[in-house]
């Protein structure tokens, strides 16, 4: 089962005629993914990858002829807010954007265009996602993860990888790894992964690493005190970041919350999360974690 | 991206927004005409002179001053062009004033703050609106939080009149400035959505005896994502205003930060970046820098980043953390043994390469006559490049 993304999963690639795009379908093609097309507008009717993956016209016909139901988005920054918009007018079901650079205001006018849509969009910005020896929508090394019981969120890539690293280090696999992205819109929060994990079956824990600024860590640390039952370990990457100097101050007041590392990692202790201090901890605190619920 | 207070104000005036108006320079020899040209612009006798540095604060620290005549004018103009100002948002070391403002002066009744920028938690740009004007607004969001009104926008529809309305009943205005106030606040967000702007604040946005509505100050931030749609905004870039080390650092493609410590970085992503750090400090040391060599680290990058951490004297030992995902750990060995042989270095360096290609990484490592510290974990890393410093 898992969350998002499983072996049926049906993957197109938007971009796929380009550098990124093709290396990356074909990562995900060897990783075992059902990647069953790609879109690159005036590129219809083509094949890519030794012939292995059709090319459509746009996300609408990719729907239609192969049934897709994800998108992984490899479009560069300028088009990239279309790509998203397209795939959920096709009724892509879950939507993954790898792009980095997209402007912000694009992202507000994404945002907008996807409230009332069935379509679910992880990132921008993002490695994409992970469901061990099932199906990889992203560009997350998959040789690193296992299949497990514990589901991961991030908002970074690399230090993702280091958390999945770890957890097999200490002889725990993974439900599903979600890159969540670090922009400052992006498609589905921390909130809605841990709702999603504490929900699915086949999830025992949930790690959940942030980074300083904006207050999503906050928001789904005091959604977990009452709605999550599964351990969850937290980190905050950022403790000695320095503040930031900023030209203007209206950024760090819009919220009126603190977005120190210091004060996000409080909170979720508050709220009962295993808060780790060090990075290098996450792996064996969650195994403590797991032993402690099952006695 | 950030630009100087003429250069935003230039902006606003092409929106119509009414601005304290004036003349920047950057040569002394042009103050003297430059002082006559704004009085008989503005049919004035009285000015303000004010230091164009990125940094808030300019005011307190001495780099904003009213001068009652036109003598008065140059002389403040010869004191702050050339000074270096310290505010609490500069180094300690102050920034340079390259350029000063020649502006009119303006009879102030009222001050009030205005800022629109992006508000994550909802998705919405919105108005931060006060009557509290002229202050340093975090400490008005500290102990009056109840002054500062809030304002969403709706990015499909935009700006609607009625909320421009609602801004302006924030300020409390009335008769003929209410009719302003819209103006400008409808006026001010288009602005804002065109520019592609993160920030734009007004503080202060006055009313003056004369019954005007007016931009006194205005400081916009832009988002770097959307610069290649704004030739004309990046032409206003003023590198001078930068870190020289970070503005190196970006032509290599490489995100650096300095900080204070000893133990230099080099980490591939963000947060793994910030992790890094952390755990240096954790282990009793102290991070000399935020290095983050992005996906595409190879020898030329690995390279550069160490010219970019050893540019900074205080560094003693350097941590490179490498976990890699598209990034192959092979590469970034090759990276580390060429750069280390060719740029002689004298710090001890340890090195934890982790993921794609690890093991023909550490093979090339061991091979290779240079002398490197290998570390397995993060934690090993973290307490082997402490252990160098001590």
């Amino acid at each position: 089962m898992a969350i998002l993304v499983n072996k049926d999963s049906k993957i197109i690639v938007q971009g796929i005629t380009g550098s990124e795009g093709s290396f990356h379908a074909e990562q995900c093609l060897d990783y075992g993914g059902n990647v069953v097309g790609g879109v690159t507008p005036g590129k219809g009717g083509q094949t890519v990858i030794d012939g292995k993956v059709p090319v459509f016209n746009s996300c609408e016909e990719a729907r239609a002829k192969v049934g897709a139901n994800v998108s992984l988005i490899f479009v560069p920054p300028p088009f990239a807010a279309d790509a998203i918009m397209e795939a959920a007018d096709a009724g892509i079901e879950v939507i993954v954007c790898i792009t980095e650079g997209i402007p912000v205001n694009d992202m507000v006018n994404v945002a907008e265009y996807l409230k009332g849509k069935s379509s679910r969009l992880i990132g921008p910005n993002c490695p994409g996602l992970l469901t061990p020896d099932e199906a990889k929508v992203g560009i997350m090394p998959g040789f690193i993860a296992k299949k497990g019981r514990v589901g991961v969120i991030s908002k970074s890539g690399t230090l993702t990888y280091e958390a999945v690293s770890q957890l097999c280090g200490v002889g725990l696999g993974q439900s599903t790894c979600v890159g969540i992205g670090g922009d400052p819109i992006i498609g589905t929060k921390m909130k809605d992964l841990l709702e999603m994990f504490e929900n699915d079956p086949d999830t025992d824990a949930i790690v959940m690493i942030g980074e300083i600024g904006g207050s999503m860590e906050i928001e789904a640390a005091q959604y977990a005190k009452d709605n999550v039952k599964k351990p969850i370990v937290g980190f905050i990457a950022g403790q000695t970041a320095p503040p930031g100097r900023r030209m203007g101050h209206a950024g760090a007041i819009v919220s009126g919350a603190d977005e120190s590392a210091a004060a996000k990692m409080k909170v979720m202790r508050d709220c009962g999360l295993h808060v780790v201090d060090s990075p290098s901890e996450i792996g064996l605190t969650m195994k403590k974690a797991l032993e402690t619920v099952k006695v | 991206m950030k630009i100087h207070e003429y250069q935003a104000k230039e902006i606003l005036k092409k929106y119509g927004i009414p601005i304290q108006d004036g003349i920047a320079i950057d040569d002394i020899n042009q103050a003297e005409a430059t002082i006559d040209q704004v009085a008989t612009d503005y049919n004035t006798n009285q000015f303000v002179i004010k230091a164009q540095i990125h940094a808030g604060g300019r005011g307190k620290g001495g780099g904003v001053k009213f001068s009652s005549s036109k003598e008065k004018a140059l002389e403040n103009a010869k004191n702050i062009l050339g000074m270096t100002l310290i505010t609490h948002q500069t180094t300690d070391e102050g920034q340079l004033v390259r350029k000063i403002m020649v502006a009119e002066a303006l009879d102030i009744e009222k001050e009030f703050y205005v800022a629109l920028t992006l508000d994550r938690s909802t998705g919405q740009n919105v108005f931060m609106i006060s009557t509290e004007g002229g202050v340093d607004i975090e400490e008005v969001a500290e102990k009056t939080p109840e002054k500062i009104k809030r304002i969403h926008i709706n990015p499909g529809q935009g700006i609607l009149p009625f909320q421009a309305r609602q801004c302006a009943y924030a300020l409390g205005l009335e008769g003929d400035l209410f009719k302003q106030g819209v103006k400008l606040f409808m006026k001010l967000y288009k602005c804002f959505v065109d520019i592609d702007a993160e920030i734009v604040e007004i503080n202060p946005l006055v009313i003056t005896e004369q019954g005007q509505l007016i931009a006194l100050d205005a400081k916009f931030n832009f988002d770097g994502n959307a610069l290649y749609r704004h030739k004309d905004i990046v032409e206003m870039r003023d590198e001078n205003e930068e870190d020289p080390t970070e503005v190196e650092a970006a032509k290599f493609n490489l995100n650096y930060i300095k900080l204070d410590g000893n133990v230099g970085c080099m980490v591939n992503g963000a947060g793994l970046a910030m992790g890094t750090m952390d755990i240096i400090k954790l282990k009793g040391g102290e991070p000399a820098n935020f290095l983050d060599v992005g996906g595409g680290a190879n020898v030329e990058t690995v390279k550069n980043g160490f010219r970019i951490i050893l540019s900074d004297k205080n560094v003693k030992a350097v941590l490179i953390n490498i976990f890699g995902g598209i990034v192959r750990c092979d590469r970034v060995a090759n990276g580390i043994i060429q750069a280390v042989s060719e740029l002689d270095l004298k710090v001890p360096i340890v090195v934890r390469l982790a993921g794609t290609n690890a093991d023909i990484a550490k093979e090339l490592l061991e091979k290779s006559d240079v002398s490197l510290i290998a570390a397995e974990t993060l934690e090993e890393a973290a307490e082997k490049v402490v252990a160098e410093v001590k």
